[in-house]
């Protein structure tokens, strides 16, 4: 009994010190994610347009699931490479810390602390969220100033409810604000037109609008009074990988730009502008500098299209306006904007 | 009619130790005796009837009129099976073929309670997918052949025990044991695959989802975390130190935790400690977290029932000359674990619903996925439709377990001697 209680302790211990030894080893994510033959992508599974369970197809979809797929795309050139692990925000950090994944687009916001202390790197924005105003599409309101006067309902003690009394005292504007505990209560308010405005953050405005009960009567202003950049986050330490998220999400912005769409790519190859020809691999070696094949941004946007086209497949049947917002492009007054490809 | 049948106490008395005589009672004495016995319990009637119908007057008109149901037959592969491949999915089948043949088999052969398993199990399996759920015929003729299988196994397994006599059904008892203790290899096999073969090539679990995870997680865990209780539960009575201290030490630290935090320890910790080459599967992952939590359950469970066996009892076995494992083993345990069978489902059946938990490992359960579904902008909102399916499902399935426990305590006379 006591021996073998003697060779017990000493097969625990060396089953907890043996992988400890071996911590620190093994090569890049790039190379992890080509042995294992697939992209492990940390995605919210819950959020209507961003992340969500397609019941037709059998597969995930959304404005941040078509990332992870123009990502597997840049790899391996096939948008399924890739296996999705539905996330709470709780565990996301984790996740990405701990390995569990490759790379995290789940409506993430970029804010200093997730950079600095939770050594992450966030990949460029892809979209610009923030709190914004829901009002009836008839109701003649398509300003923030246009508010005025206007019932809001709100949420109790949150920085919603915080960031709205500082806009409006900034903007000189008054207004009634309608404080609910409870998100379902609020909304319902809306619903039954107790107030003439919903504000939040408009990504949630827009799962908002899907479960009232007339959506086509509600419109989501493109002003924002908050920032809220959400964007695709890797882990410290692996500048490769980090570029190849980066640039794939560039990749979108820059083909939108260029004029470049799913439709016309092909064509595009034989294009005689140099900024074409560099995107689309026919110039320059970007590609194998990145570790990819050069035609792995002609992949993307030949299977998944631009991020207009991502945008407008995932997030403008939601009502969240594109034009005049901050995810216009930058030659639109927006936000939108990829560093040259040179 | 109203009348109790006064003979009913009179049967036959051959040989056979008969149940005690069942009486049979008319409705109207049945309403009068359950209902209406005092004013009180008259009072107490009227109410939950006007309850009910307060409640049935909201629920239903909205459940048959104005809920649109279009969303569970559109999603029920993914409800079912998951990312199953679509290919593969004859194995989910063989499955089921399988497990109903030989619980139709055992029933037939056995009796009671298991034929009373077994027709529950048929009924549900024909109202909820024959005919409320399928729209495709080649499904329907399916789950046709699923209930064909359950029943027709009753009626051979019953043929053989009216026409071969007792002493010769004991080897078919045998080979029917062998069968279900062969089955969760043969069922691992089939869905999980051989990785590198042919015909049986391996379904990377990653693919598992909806009700099949749920179940694989619960049923596995349950198998398992019960020898895990009960040696747990051993150990903290052993008059060694050593392990005494060390099950308590398990135990009192388990109990000391939230599930949420034993999983998340499993699934997001784990891999920290890891290194980056060593992958254990999530779903592995998940099975022992709920093992280890609920062992230590069990084992509290089981502990009370072996403090309520007699010393005199201990006595008796040694005095008989019963070594200590035996006495454990063929006096103590088997009456402690009969005494505690309502505590221990009681944990499994919460066990089968706390495996929504593993959203957090994260893999996608039964319920995972319907939210998930659910929040698709096309379906706007039938949230309401969806989540009272998945409560009806988990419903039917931890009413069928307690259900089945109080008839296992009354066949084995729990609470009588």
């Amino acid at each position: 009994m006591r021996r073998s209680l003697k060779i017990l302790s000493v097969l625990v211990l060396a089953a907890v010190l043996v992988p400890l030894a071996s911590i620190g080893q093994g090569g890049g994510t790039l190379g992890a994610v080509q042995d294992r033959g697939k992209l492990i992508c940390g995605v919210n599974s819950g959020v209507p347009g961003f992340g969500f369970l397609d019941e037709e197809t059998g597969a995930f979809s959304g404005f941040d699931i078509d990332y992870c797929k123009a990502l597997a795309v840049a790899i391996f050139n096939d948008p399924n490479a890739v296996e999705y692990r539905p996330l709470t925000a709780a565990a996301r950090f984790t996740a990405l810390a701990a390995g569990e994944i490759d790379v995290l687009i789940r409506n993430t916001t970029w804010t200093f602390t997730r950079d600095v202390d939770l050594t992450a790197n966030f990949a460029p924005t892809t979209y610009y969220d923030g709190q914004g105003f829901m009002v009836r599409a008839d109701s003649g309101i398509n300003t923030i100033d246009d508010l005025d006067g206007a019932t809001i309902c709100v949420l109790q003690g949150t920085t919603t409810e915080q960031n709205l009394a500082d806009e409006f005292a900034k903007r000189g504007l008054s207004y009634t604000p309608l404080v609910f505990a409870e998100t379902a209560a609020r909304d319902q308010a809306y619903d039954e037109g107790r107030c003439d405005a919903l504000t939040s953050d408009a990504s949630q405005l827009a799962a908002i609008r899907t479960k009232l009960s007339n959506p086509d009567e509600h419109k989501i202003l493109p002003e924002l009074i908050s920032k809220e950049p959400l964007g695709p986050v890797v882990r410290h330490g692996d500048d490769n990988w980090f570029d190849i998220v980066k640039w794939t999400v560039f990749c979108t912005m820059e083909a939108e730009e260029l004029g470049v769409n799913s439709g016309n790519v092909d064509q595009m190859l034989q294009s005689d502008d140099p900024r074409v020809r560099r995107l689309l691999g026919v110039e320059g070696e970007f590609g194998a500098k990145l570790g990819l094949s050069n035609d792995w941004c002609a992949n993307i946007i030949r299977t998944l299209g631009n991020y207009g086209e991502i945008y407008a497949r995932n997030l403008s049947p939601l009502g969240l306006p594109r034009e005049g917002s901050l995810n216009a492009l930058w030659t639109d007054g927006g936000l939108i904007y990829s560093p040259p490809f040179r | 009619m109203t009348d109790a049948r006064a003979d009913a106490g009179a049967q036959s008395y051959e040989g056979e130790v008969l149940p005690p005589p069942t009486v049979r009672v008319g409705p109207l004495r049945w309403l009068r005796e359950n209902l209406f016995s005092s004013w009180w319990n008259s009072l107490l009637t009227v109410g939950a009837l006007a309850l009910l119908y307060v409640v049935g007057k909201g629920v239903l008109p909205w459940a048959l009129a104005e809920a649109d149901w279009a969303v569970i037959p559109a999603s029920l592969k993914l409800l079912l099976v998951g990312f199953y491949p679509e290919g593969e999915l004859w194995r989910v089948w063989t499955v089921l073929f399988l497990v109903l043949g030989l619980l139709g088999l055992s029933a037939g052969l056995w009796g009671k309670l298991l034929r009373e398993a077994a027709v529950i199990v048929g009924s549900a399996l024909l109202v909820l997918l024959g005919v409320l759920l399928l729209a495709d015929w080649g499904e329907r003729l399916r789950v046709g052949g699923l209930a064909l299988t359950l029943f027709g196994g009753m009626g051979l397994g019953w043929l053989l025990r009216l026409r071969v006599a007792p002493p010769r059904q004991r080897p078919w008892k045998r080979v029917l044991i062998l069968c279900w203790f062969f089955l969760p290899v043969a069922v691992v096999l089939l869905l999980g695959g051989i990785p590198g073969s042919g015909l049986l090539a391996g379904v990377p679990r990653t693919q598992w989802g909806g009700l099949l995870l749920t179940f694989a997680l619960a049923v596995v865990s349950i198998v398992l975390c019960f020898p895990l209780g009960v040696l747990l539960a051993l150990g903290r009575q052993s008059s060694l130190p050593v392990i005494r201290w060390a099950a308590i030490l398990y135990i009192e630290v388990i109990r000391g935790v939230p599930l949420v935090t034993v999983l998340f320890m499993a699934s997001l910790m784990l891999p920290l400690f890891l290194p980056s080459g060593w992958r254990v599967d999530n779903i592995i992952r998940a099975i022992t977290a709920f093992t280890l939590f609920t062992a230590a359950y069990i084992a509290e469970n089981v502990r009370g029932g072996l403090q309520a066996i007699p010393k005199g009892q201990i006595e008796a076995a040694q005095a008989l000359g019963l070594g200590p494992v035996l006495t454990t083993f063929l006096v103590v345990l088997p009456q402690a674990l009969r005494a505690v069978i309502p505590a221990n489902v009681g944990q499994f059946i919460s066990l089968f619903k706390d495996t929504s938990l593993v959203f957090i490992v994260p893999l996608m359960d039964f319920l995972g996925i319907a939210l998930d579904i659910i929040e698709n902008p096309k379906w706007g909102g039938p949230a309401r439709e969806m989540l009272l399916f998945v409560a009806l499902v988990y419903w039917f399935f931890t009413y069928f377990m307690s259900h089945m426990s109080r008839r296992l305590e009354r066949a084995l006379g729990v609470g009588e001697r």
